[in-house]
């Protein structure tokens, strides 16, 4: 396909997609009627810079079925963001969206290297996480003989991939560094398995990562995008180029602005990364703020693909972590914090290598009028910080108790997280 | 009874060592400090001539510091001295919490600092039995003379 028929296509579905929400959206009729703009006038993919912008808060406010834009009858499936605290925000599918997601699984399986004559190792969880059963309507569509285990057991999974002889895995990427790492302990030589390939997401990594991982297993470790707002995996992927993630644009509109102004940048430019769905029926999200920093990647790809590509995502622009596929924002450990007596509401989430796996530490000060002769009490507190966060993050952090005023005070705007990472050799 | 000082401790390089200097700048004399650590903190714990001044010098280098009141009890420092103070405590139903010894140098009697769940009882039955509770000033007559 040309760039001018994608763009023309892009276009219609474009057109279709704002008439369908502002009929059926209470939230986007308000918003674009607030900003004077009747899809109907929308005549050029530039015309959609005049479209109001969406926020995770729209979702939020919406909750649970808000922003659906089709009836309930017509939804077959929901999943959650891996959102925290109850502030989980639902997205919903019809059955021609979960037709479109595992199309484009399939494309990202092929985008590794993926056949039908493929073993797929489904390591993400299944359930309202869009990772597992996204990656396996994907795996199935495409033909592959799907392997539905999901995380955990890290030792079964080790025997799986012996047994099965599973060619491509699926997983975050510091779950293969602990597999490849299992499999070690266990005696069983990764290398000289079938494994081909690694399809990864769901967390930040590194180039440097990749390197350890494909040394590791003895596959090619490829980066996977999406977000539950969007669709969940599937919005892009990278080739075996393994240079920058080709953008599903026939289903996506993807642009890069600057977080402050909100203007588009060039290509090239790093900023923001705004998606809009084309396709989707049950939840489209128009100019949808994903709060990751990326930029588009200029030029072709030697893989044939016309799609532009992204590069792996480099940041937040907020302050958000993504803790083994959870996001963690520091401000909910403080919320955590502030409810228990005995420890003060000053906090440092320390970020560190610990072996393969990414480690979260979260030094808590004690106060002043603890009772520092009861190691018991003290371990009880340092157990109950652990056991609040873990409650209300759904993520299991290492805490430990530090000296009363040990951490730094600041004027401004607190350093809240250290990311002692890349002085341990990562990117 | 006597009052022993608590400190919180970081696992971390230094920390010990910034303890102990904030004490040699006060002045302080020590009699004793053990350090009972966990996988993830300690604490020291520390008999001294002056707990108030030690307790009011580590805050202000920004320790978590308490005061905590334990019994320092004279042994005959012979076979068996440790068993009888013990088995006054079990036979008093008094729970032990922790303890620890030291010798006084040049004396024939070991001192054995106790905390117990009750320290009262703890130290009536330990008169009854003609074992002897030290105050601060037997323990520290003799530094109080000698340092500073």
């Amino acid at each position: 396909m040309s760039r001018a028929q994608l763009e023309e296509l892009q276009l219609r579905r474009l057109r279709t997609v704002l008439a369908r929400v502002h009929g059926n959206v209470e939230t986007y009729r308000r918003k674009f009627d607030e900003a004077g703009l009747a899809p109907a006038s929308v005549s050029s993919l530039e015309d959609l810079e005049a479209v109001p912008f969406t926020v995770k808060d729209d979702l939020r406010a919406a909750y649970p079925y808000g922003m659906f834009a089709a009836p309930l009858h017509d939804i077959v499936r929901v999943h959650s963001s891996s959102g925290t605290t109850g502030q989980i925000t639902v997205v919903g599918y019809t059955a021609n969206d979960i037709s479109n997601w595992a199309d484009l699984m399939a494309r990202t399986i092929a985008c590794a290297g993926g056949t039908a004559d493929d073993v797929v190792q489904v390591t993400y969880g299944y359930g309202l996480f869009t990772g597992g059963l996204g990656v396996h309507y994907g795996s199935e569509r495409l033909g592959a003989v799907t392997v539905p285990i999901s995380g955990g057991m890290t030792k079964r999974q080790v025997q799986v991939m012996r047994d099965f002889g599973t060619t491509i895995l699926a997983c975050t990427p510091s779950y293969a560094l602990l597999l490849a790492e299992t499999a070690g302990e266990m005696g069983v030589d990764v290398r000289s398995l079938p494994l081909r390939a690694g399809i990864f997401g769901a967390e930040p990594w590194s180039e440097n990562m990749r390197r350890q991982i494909e040394r590791a297993l003895d596959v090619k470790a490829i980066d996977i995008y999406g977000l539950s707002e969007v669709l969940g995996p599937g919005v892009a992927s990278e080739c075996l180029e393994q240079d920058g993630l080709h953008v599903n644009e026939d289903h996506f509109l993807i642009e890069i602005v600057d977080p402050e102004t909100l203007e588009p940048v060039p290509d090239g430019e790093r900023g923001e990364v705004v998606f809009t769905t084309l396709t989707k029926e049950g939840i489209p999200v128009i100019r949808y703020r994903t709060r990751d920093i990326s930029r588009i990647v200029p030029g072709e790809c030697p893989c044939g693909r016309t799609f532009r590509r992204m590069e792996r995502v480099t940041g937040r622009t907020d302050d958000m972590l993504i803790v083994r596929g959870v996001n963690v924002f520091p401000s909910q450990i403080e919320q955590v914090l502030a409810g228990i007596p005995g420890v003060a509401p000053h906090y440092q989430v320390i970020l560190s290598k610990r072996g393969a796996m990414d480690h979260v530490e979260v030094h808590v000060e004690v106060v002043p009028d603890t009772d520092f002769d009861e190691i018991r009490e003290l371990e009880t507190l340092r157990r109950k910080v652990a056991s609040e966060i873990q409650a209300a993050l759904a993520v299991n952090l290492d805490v430990k108790l530090v000296e009363p005023k040990s951490i730094e005070r600041s004027q401004g705007k607190a350093k809240r997280v250290v990311d002692a990472r890349s002085e341990q050799g990562g990117v | 009874m006597v009052e022993q000082v608590s400190v919180f401790l970081e696992n971390e390089p230094g920390h010990l060592a910034e303890l102990t200097r904030a004490l040699a700048a006060a002045g302080i004399n020590m009699r004793a400090l053990v350090v009972a650590d966990t996988a993830e903190f300690g604490v020291v714990r520390i008999i001294c001539d002056r707990p108030r001044a030690a307790k009011e010098a580590l805050e202000a280098s920004g320790f978590g510091v308490t005061l905590t009141r334990v019994l320092a009890v004279q042994m005959p420092d012979r076979p068996g001295g440790l068993a009888q103070v013990v088995g006054v405590l079990s036979d008093a139903g008094v729970n032990i919490e922790y303890m620890y010894a030291f010798v006084e140098p040049g004396a024939d009697a070991a001192v054995d600092i106790v905390r117990v769940d009750d320290p009262k009882r703890a130290a009536e039955a330990l008169e009854d039995a003609g074992v002897r509770c030290l105050r601060a000033e037997d323990l520290y007559a003799t530094e109080d003379a000698g340092s500073s």
